[in-house]
């Protein structure tokens, strides 16, 4: 049976435009990308993890859906402090979930954006932000900028869906009626379909920035600039009247911006940026989340705790600092001893102290396919794929929740989601501790 | 002096929570007392006595007096965080290095650690001393995530060298640096005074609105928002003075049209 818009959980994009026909063994999609495409193949994929798994001295063998989650449970409750670790590849109600029974056991919790766009989100702390949904930037913009983002390889429906080629109310001609620059220190298949190539040297993005808001203040920017960027300040300027004389300029920052040095410093400026830039004209300003649902845990989180991600619950509020409660500094310094694991793949992620740790400390997961997170994982529960399995909520990259409904259902009777499952684990947890 | 040894009992595993270890917590108590007050190690509340033996054999119990208290610390004390937060009066000595959020917010008395600090130490620090002998981490003297206001008063003093964002949001008081510091150094810097005797990697105050920043060594990447304005021979940065020329520039202009702070960077 064919099933229409079925959004695809793969990319931050959240297209949700994707025609499935899956029939047995056998699935046809239409309107995905090569990315979404290969996800959906996955539901009939070979790898898939059918049942659950328990590690006993070293060997890995099948065991009842019951005794797993007995066990997760059980290395939540007897750690002195557990992580639990939110991936993207999962839907916002048990992201939920994973919160609030991080909040039961004081312990910390955190998700993906925590190696990703977590920079950004912590720049929009520091400035605050001038965002719009992808809808007014499709209608209005004439100015679209790609900074430290490569959208044809890493969202590749982005500029044909939402960004550049789409003709809009505002924007009738599509592409001929918009003006692309690409900020990168490679020359990527985006940067080379663009009017304008900004080739700046690694990590020089806050150096950039900044320089061109000491333009927008009319000084002229310290000459060693030149060279620590290696863009000219001409090439700046012009840069600037194209920023300052469009009508509506659309700027989407990458991880060029939230991951290399200066991290959220070089978010920081890129938001005082746009904030500037609106004395001149409209300017709006947004990430190109990666990974399906990540956006989704910072809006969770936020609402729910105050905080979008590297959440701490030890001390029975909610507490928040970047470097001390995020997974990677409590992995690398030890500072947790037991991890929940949903929808996400640390183990290959993460710097290789974490994942030696991890490898060390009792870990359960939930993951539909074997990954190396799996294979150190103590308890391994098959996941269930959001979105073609089961309903639930994405945010898309403009956080605007993306409702979806499935296509067919769990292949299992003991869960029919993560949010089952998590729920699930929740109880034991609550009956263990009582 | 009353003073009460704090002697670390092994290795900590999970890092603890221990702001209460402050001179003026301790002052007037008793040994048991003090072995009762609760630290956090992850969600548990444990007595201080689960990881410190407490010596008051030198201490005097009748003396209640604030500004009199003295706790030396010994032992690995690298895991334990917030120790002196929000301390207003007496002394700390931590024999080895310490964990996170030393000195935070503390607005009197004094503090001293033989080894390295970790991040956060004096953040948003009000008034008192410290001083680290060894190296500092990330955020020393810096504000809470999130603010553009950190320290407003105190002064801390850094021996070795110390990472990046040192002072950041600083809004009064001073820090001195003996060695380097890396990156966004004064970051969003409105009043007070940093000092660093080594160089700088990049940043160094950006964003800043008012205040002093002197680098006595090199700075690798210059911020853009800088504009020279004067060279000044022998200049003097609140109570102290540099030697030999330095450029004087004022920024960052990154930041608005008008903004206040001063960057002096030595000549040649
Ligand atoms: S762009 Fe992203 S959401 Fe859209 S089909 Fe491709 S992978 Fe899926």
């Amino acid at each position: 049976m064919a099933s229409k818009n079925i959004v695809c959980p793969v990319c931050g994009a959240s297209c949700d435009d994707i025609q499935v026909e899956l029939c047995r063994d056998k699935i046809t999609v239409k309107n995905a990308c090569k990315m979404g495409n290969a996800k959906f193949q996955e539901i009939v994929g070979s790898h898939r993890i059918r049942q659950p798994f328990l590690r006993g001295k070293g060997a890995v063998r099948p065991a009842s859906w019951e005794e797993a989650i007995e066990r997760t449970a059980e290395i939540l409750t007897t750690a002195k402090r557990p992580l639990i670790f939110m991936g993207s590849e999962t839907s916002c109600e048990a992201m939920e979930v994973g919160l609030h029974l991080g909040e039961f056991l004081g312990a910390a919790v955190d998700s993906n954006s925590t190696v990703c766009h977590g920079p950004t989100a912590m720049g929009i702390q520091e400035a605050g932000r001038v965002g719009a949904t992808a809808g007014q930037s499709k209608s209005r913009a004439d100015l679209v900028v790609y900074w430290g983002s490569n959208p044809l390889e890493s969202m590749p429906r982005h500029m044909s869906r939402y960004a550049v080629y789409p003709r809009g109310y505002w924007t009738r001609r599509g592409r001929f009626d918009r003006t692309i620059i690409t900020v990168d220190p490679r020359k990527s298949i985006t940067a080379e379909n663009s009017d304008l190539h900004i080739q700046l040297r690694p990590n020089s993005d806050y150096e950039l920035l900044s320089a061109l808001l000491t333009l927008l203040h009319g000084k002229r920017p310290h000459p060693s600039v030149e060279k620590v960027t290696g863009v000219s300040i001409s090439q700046m300027e012009e840069m600037l009247d194209l920023m300052k004389n469009c009508n509506f300029g659309s700027i989407y920052v990458g991880l060029g911006i939230a991951s290399s040095y200066g991290k959220h410093r070089n978010a920081e400026a890129a938001f005082n940026l746009v904030k500037e830039l609106n004395a001149h004209t409209k300017c709006v300003i947004g990430a190109l989340r990666g990974h399906c649902n990540v956006a989704g845990f910072n809006q969770i989180a936020s609402y729910l705790y105050g905080f979008p991600f590297g959440l701490d619950f030890s001390r029975g509020i909610p507490r928040y600092n970047p470097g001390e409660y995020t997974a990677v500094d409590l992995l690398r310094e030890k500072d947790v001893d037991a991890a929940l694991i949903v929808s996400a793949d640390p183990v290959s992620h993460f710097p290789a102290a974490c994942a030696e740790y991890l490898a060390e400390i009792p870990v359960a997961c939930i993951d539909i396919a074997p990954c190396p997170t799996t294979m150190i994982s103590d308890v391994v529960l098959p996941g269930v794929i959001d979105a073609m399995e089961c309903d639930g909520t994405f945010y898309r990259l403009d956080d605007v929740p993306i409702y979806f409904q499935p296509f067919t259902k769990s292949p299992f009777s003991f869960t029919q989601s993560n949010e089952d499952t998590m729920k699930q684990i929740f109880d034991k947890v609550k009956a263990m501790k009582r | 002096m009353a003073e009460i040894i704090l002697r670390c009992k092994g290795n900590i595993g999970i890092m603890v929570e221990a702001e209460v270890i402050r001179p003026d917590l301790f002052a007037g108590k008793k040994k048991e007392e003090i072995e009762e007050l609760l630290v956090w190690q992850g969600p548990k509340p444990l007595p201080l006595s689960e990881f410190f033996d407490v010596d008051v054999s030198r201490a005097n119990p009748s003396d209640t007096r604030p500004e009199e208290a003295n706790i030396l610390i010994e032992g690995d004390v690298s895991r334990v965080k917030r120790i002196g937060q929000g301390m207003l009066a007496g002394r700390i000595e931590i024999c080895g290095s310490a964990g996170m959020h030393l000195g935070a917010e503390m607005a009197g008395g004094s503090i001293l650690v033989r080894g390295d600090a970790g991040s956060w130490a004096g953040m948003g620090m009000l008034g008192g001393q410290l001083h680290i002998l060894g190296n500092g981490a990330d955020h020393i003297g810096s504000a809470y995530r999130g603010s553009w206001r950190g320290m407003t008063g105190g002064d801390i003093q850094i021996d070795g060298s110390a990472r990046s964002q040192l002072g950041g949001g600083l809004a009064g008081g001073r820090i001195l640096v003996a060695g380097n510091v890396e990156n966004f150094c004064g970051i969003r810097q409105s009043g007070g005074l940093i000092l660093v005797k080594g160089s700088a990697v990049r940043g160094t105050g950006a964003e800043m609105n008012g205040g002093t920043i002197a680098v006595c060594g090199a700075i690798k990447q210059f911020s853009p928002g800088f504009v020279e304005t004067s060279r000044e021979e022998n200049a003097k940065v609140g109570d102290m003075r540099l030697e030999g020329w330095y450029a004087r520039f004022a920024g960052d202009y990154a930041l608005g049209k008008n903004p206040k702070g001063s960057l002096y960077c030595k000549e040649g």
